[in-house]
């Protein structure tokens, strides 16, 4: 389990919450923090308990074992309607027969505020989003992009402390999407809003996010801004899940920082503690990361290949090495992305030899 | 927004308290003692466990009393609400006619001895053989009727589609009463088939062309038990094979499989469960039907007019009780078993599944076309000859046409007055029952927690799906008529505090909300699941209370399925007879029982002339709401026009 130390500014915080639904355990042991106002995204595989753990925040669910603090506050036991939170569901559920306005403006009734006060603040959010001419449609007349608009304007209207994101855009287009993520944290940022967003995609949490919480069979994997993700996945599972790698199974570390792969030796300075001697380990590195040399110079870490396959994809291939890598190892494929300009330079050909590296700090040690 | 005192205090050692469960105690006395003596450590150390023992239970009340939120309570108790009313009105009179059927005339507990007797006087338990025997007979006939029309209205690329499923529905509007009144006309005595039109087909052919089906008895029983259960089995078919995936069939055709067998493993296995439950549904229309036994009965006694005669004719009440028991149970089996294939069906359509197109194809689709056009002139001709039957003065002997026989002078039943109590109570009905079935369904279907008393309530809201009007009439006499109570097995004798309702119109609305709750308290549940199941979440976390949401959205939003729901309770208490005839009063007459009163008389054509004007008022009801629903759609449903 990860342990986070609690931060002065942190505004939302969950200490080791468990949910069981039967004999189901949808949580194990969640904790983490979110600084205010900080865009935080919750990144996992379908059913691995994002949504639950979204869910348990909003007071929608009640957890069997932890708390939750918004503010500072516990509010555990708490209602949903008392802990300030606004969501935006994955359906957005706007309210089919009220219009753009009305659904704006139906948390700010129940209040005691003057209907001059409502309309300005419903007005003011309708600007907010850039729909200011669509107040009187009705969720049906609205694009889908529209829709998500209108369901974050109308968590916003109460000025929630905390906002929750249930996979917002993964009812749109590709091409709204990307539009819609750049205004999401436009208008996040404007507002100085805490947000935790759930998502399954990766791009998504990437591009959005200040930190990602990477959550697996419910329980937190990994915890930190993208590149920390990216660069330095602390498992098997993370790397995988966020971009490709390729893993060469057998490793042992022999000396130092040299693990050795069949007959191949290859240096790691990762920065990140060495795996005990002797043990097994597997090597990953991402296919970006190989690098293609034109002569097998003296170089550490530099490897003999064969092109089995190479896959076209516009500023890059994809191209399939053989290693010969000796020992028991011999017959290892790796994929590495080489860029088409090298291609055309060294004029790369499937059933070709080539030199490549693995430069030694883009390379990640796992327990086998 | 102010935390909760409680929680105010809370607010900064919330995480420090959480690592250091014991250093947040920081009154203790010892604590300014570094270095102290062991025996004073140790003390300290029992003292604090002495207080964490007290503290974690006062923490935990406090989380509980800020948990507790006025709304989820206000909902709990209206769950709560609803299981005591679903409670009183189905399951203790159950319970009432169960201990009825048990006990003998004087009330002493007797064991299974009514049964023994009834099984043992055959002239009672021939009936239980009857009423199989017609059952199974109307189900065969009316599922495969009902299966051709189906057929016709979903994969065929007939004409007049919509005018055929229209006629189909008609006889859901009338009382089987009608269908046996009707038969009456067409093959009775002096029934128009009977005797040749009259006389007029021999005197042109010179051929007697006249013939007698022997009309009353299991002949009539089944033919007016098919028209009765021909709409369901349609509908339920029309359901089932409307969803069925055509890529099947189109993977079937591309493996190059015949007409027969693609029918016999796509088609037959894809309407499979729909199959069975148009089965058992129809098997229950017939089994516990009352109104066409009645009329063409004759000498057949099935179970249902054996309870009527046991409790009106011999005012045997045990008797009564312990056929019903008898009428009951294979009922309640048939519903448990159409229960579970409703289930299975639901599961299989859970994949995305491609609706099938019928292609062109003139010769099926003109026989299917010949096909419907009997059926619905056979059902036109059937209805209009009861209606012509009303209008002419004396039938057979003069046909000039009259308003004679909606006079209703100088006959029991009540005439007008009972006509007019009928739409006041079917009125009642609508309205108190969509309201009463929407808010439940709504209560079930929406709220969190208190799962057991929401599958309780569920499981309930379904049963009265099972009973026959005559039972549920039955145990309402039981329930309401008796101004005490005895606790069955104790003896106790309770104050019944509903014996105020007895005889009034409050009693016929609560039974016939009941008798119809499942069909309209499964419609309310359908179109409950159509909206987003986030609402209720939306609404929380804007601090909207669920009674406002429901108000404001959940109500416009099912409005149509709400005007459904009140129309099917309207019709529906129009026509009955089952439930109401053992709970009118004769301070309110009411136009089904008079139908059937005036039948018993002999006064045949006011009693179909009584039939014609419940159609006839349904229909223009059903008319009526549509009206409203749309006005009120044109208000509320903006939103559906893009």
């Amino acid at each position: 389990m990860i342990r986070i130390p609690a931060e002065e500014d942190s505004f939302l915080c969950v200490s080791t919450v468990t949910k069981r639904f039967g004999r189901f355990e949808a949580l194990r042991d969640v904790t983490f923090h979110a600084r205010r106002g900080e865009f935080l995204c919750v990144l996992g595989p379908s059913g691995c308990g994002k949504t639950t753990l979204l869910r348990v925040i909003a007071g929608l669910e009640a957890q069997d074992a932890g708390e939750v603090f918004i503010g500072g506050i516990d509010v555990s036991r708490l209602p949903t309607s008392k802990r300030r939170v606004g969501i935006v569901f994955q359906s957005y559920a706007l309210f089919p027969n009220l219009s753009a306005f009305q659904n704006i403006a139906y948390g700010l009734k129940a209040g005691k505020e003057t209907r001059k006060n409502i309309n300005e603040r419903v007005a003011g959010l309708l600007n907010l989003v850039g729909l200011q001419e669509m107040g009187g449609k009705y969720p049906a007349q609205l694009s889908g992009g529209q829709q998500q608009r209108v369901a974050l304007a109308r968590a916003m209207a109460l000025s929630p402390g905390l906002l929750l994101l249930d996979e917002p855009l993964s009812a749109l287009d590709a091409r709204v999407r990307v539009m819609l993520r750049e205004e999401i944290r436009r208008l996040q940022r404007e507002l100085g809003v805490t947000t935790l967003m759930v998502t399954h995609d990766r791009e998504e949490a990437l591009t959005m996010a200040d930190r990602i919480l990477v959550v697996d069979e419910g329980r937190v994997v990994q915890c930190g801004t993208p590149m920390e993700i990216y660069d330095k996945p602390a498992s098997s599972f993370v790397a995988s899940f966020i971009g490709s790698m390729n893993f060469l199974g057998d490793a042992v570390r022999e000396t130092g920082n040299v693990y050795r792969i069949g007959n191949v030796r290859l240096e790691v300075e990762n920065g990140a503690p060495p795996a005990p001697l002797g043990n097994r380990v597997t090597v990953a590195i991402r296919p970006e990361d190989i690098v293609v040399r034109s002569a097998d110079g003296l170089r550490k870490n530099g490897l003999c290949a064969r092109v089995c396959s190479l896959e076209f994809r516009g500023p890059h291939y994809r191209s399939t090495l053989r290693l010969h890598l000796g020992g028991e190892e011999d017959s290892s494929t790796i994929h590495a992305d080489i860029p088409s300009e090298k291609i055309r330079r060294f004029g790369i050909k499937e059933n070709m030899d080539l030199f490549v590296q693995l430069p030694a700090d883009r390379i990640q040690v796992y327990a086998a | 927004m102010p935390p909760d005192p409680p929680q105010r205090e809370r607010l900064a050692p919330a995480l420090a308290s959480k690592q250091m469960p014991c250093e947040s105690h920081g009154g203790s006395p010892f604590e300014r003692a570094p270095g102290a003596l062991p025996w004073i450590a140790r003390m300290r150390g029992t003292c604090e466990r002495f207080a964490e023992r007290f503290r974690t239970p006062i923490a935990r009340g406090r989380r509980l009393l800020a948990g507790l939120c006025i709304n989820r309570m206000l909902q709990g108790c209206l769950i709560l609400v609803a299981c005591l009313a679903m409670f009183l009105f189905v399951v203790l009179p159950l319970l009432q006619l169960l201990s009825k059927s048990l006990a003998d005339r004087s009330g002493h507990f007797v064991g299974m001895d009514n049964f023994i007797r009834y099984f043992h006087t055959p002239a009672l338990s021939r009936s239980l053989y009857n009423t199989f025997f017609v059952s199974a007979f109307t189900t065969v006939v009316a599922v495969s009727l009902g299966f051709a029309y189906a057929y016709a209205l979903t994969r065929t690329d007939m004409r007049w589609k919509n005018l055929f499923r229209s006629v189909a529905m008609i006889p859901l509007f009338a009382p089987t009463l009608l269908h046996g009144i009707t038969l009456v006309y067409l093959f009775g005595k002096k029934g128009i088939v009977t005797t040749g039109f009259f006389g007029a087909l021999q005197e042109l052919t010179g051929l007697s062309l006249g013939f007698d089906i022997g009309l009353y008895g299991a002949p009539g029983i089944i033919i007016s038990e098919v028209i009765y259960a021909f709409p369901q089995a349609t509908i339920l078919l029309s359901v089932a094979l409307s969803m069925t995936d055509a890529r099947l069939y189109e993977a079937s055709e591309a493996l190059g499989a015949s007409k027969a067998r693609t029918f016999f493993t796509v088609t037959l296995p894809g309407v499979k469960y729909g199959l069975i439950s148009a089965f058992f549904v129809c098997f229950i229309l017939a089994f516990t039907d009352f109104g066409a036994p009645k009329v063409v009965g004759g000498n057949f006694n099935v179970l249902a007019t054996d309870i009527y005669k046991q409790v009106i004719g011999q005012q045997n009440f045990e008797m009564g009780a312990t056929v019903s028991v008898i009428l009951l149970l294979p009922a309640v089996i048939a519903f448990a078993v159409d229960l579970i294939c409703r289930r299975r069906q639901v599961a299989m359509v859970a994949s995305k599944a491609v609706p099938y197109r019928p292609k062109k194809h003139p010769l099926r689709d003109g026989a299917y076309f010949s096909y419907c056009l009997l059926v619905s002139l056979a059902l036109a001709i059937f209805l209009g000859t009861a209606a012509v039957a009303s209008l002419v003065k004396v039938w057979p002997y003069d046909f000039s046409l009259s308003l004679e026989n909606y006079r209703f002078t100088q006959m029991g039943g009540g005439g007008y007055s009972a006509f007019f109590n009928s739409v006041r109570m079917s009125l009642y009905s609508a309205l108190f029952g969509a309201l009463v079935t929407f808010c439940a369904a709504y209560l079930l279907e929406k709220s969190t927690g208190m799962q057991t008393a929401r599958k309780v309530a569920y499981l309930l809201s379904i049963l009265p799906l099972a009973l026959p009007g005559l039972v549920i009439g039955l145990s309402y006499i039981f329930f309401f008529n008796s101004p005490r109570w005895s606790v069955f097995p104790l003896g106790l004798e309770i104050v019944n505090p509903f014996h105020f309702l007895y005889g009034t119109m409050g009693v016929l609305v609560i039974s016939n909300i009941v008798h119809f709750y499942t069909v309209s308290f499964l419609t309310a549940t359908t179109a409950l699941r159509q909206l987003d199941k986030e609402f209720e979440a939306v609404s929380e976390s804007l601090g909207v209370p669920f009674y406002k949401t429901f108000a404001r959205v959940t109500v416009p939003v099912c409005l149509p399925a709400i005007v459904e729901i009140a129309t099917y309770y309207f019709v529906n208490s129009m026509a009955t007879v089952s439930a109401v005839i053992f709970l009118y009063s004769a301070d309110i007459p009411l136009a089904s029982v008079a139908v059937a009163n005036m039948d018993d008389a002999g006064d045949t054509a006011p009693a179909a002339a009584m039939c014609i004007l419940i159609v006839v008022t349904s229909a223009l009801f059903r008319w009526i709401f549509r009206g409203i629903s749309g006005r009120l759609s044109g208000k509320t449903q903006l939103w559906t026009v893009r």
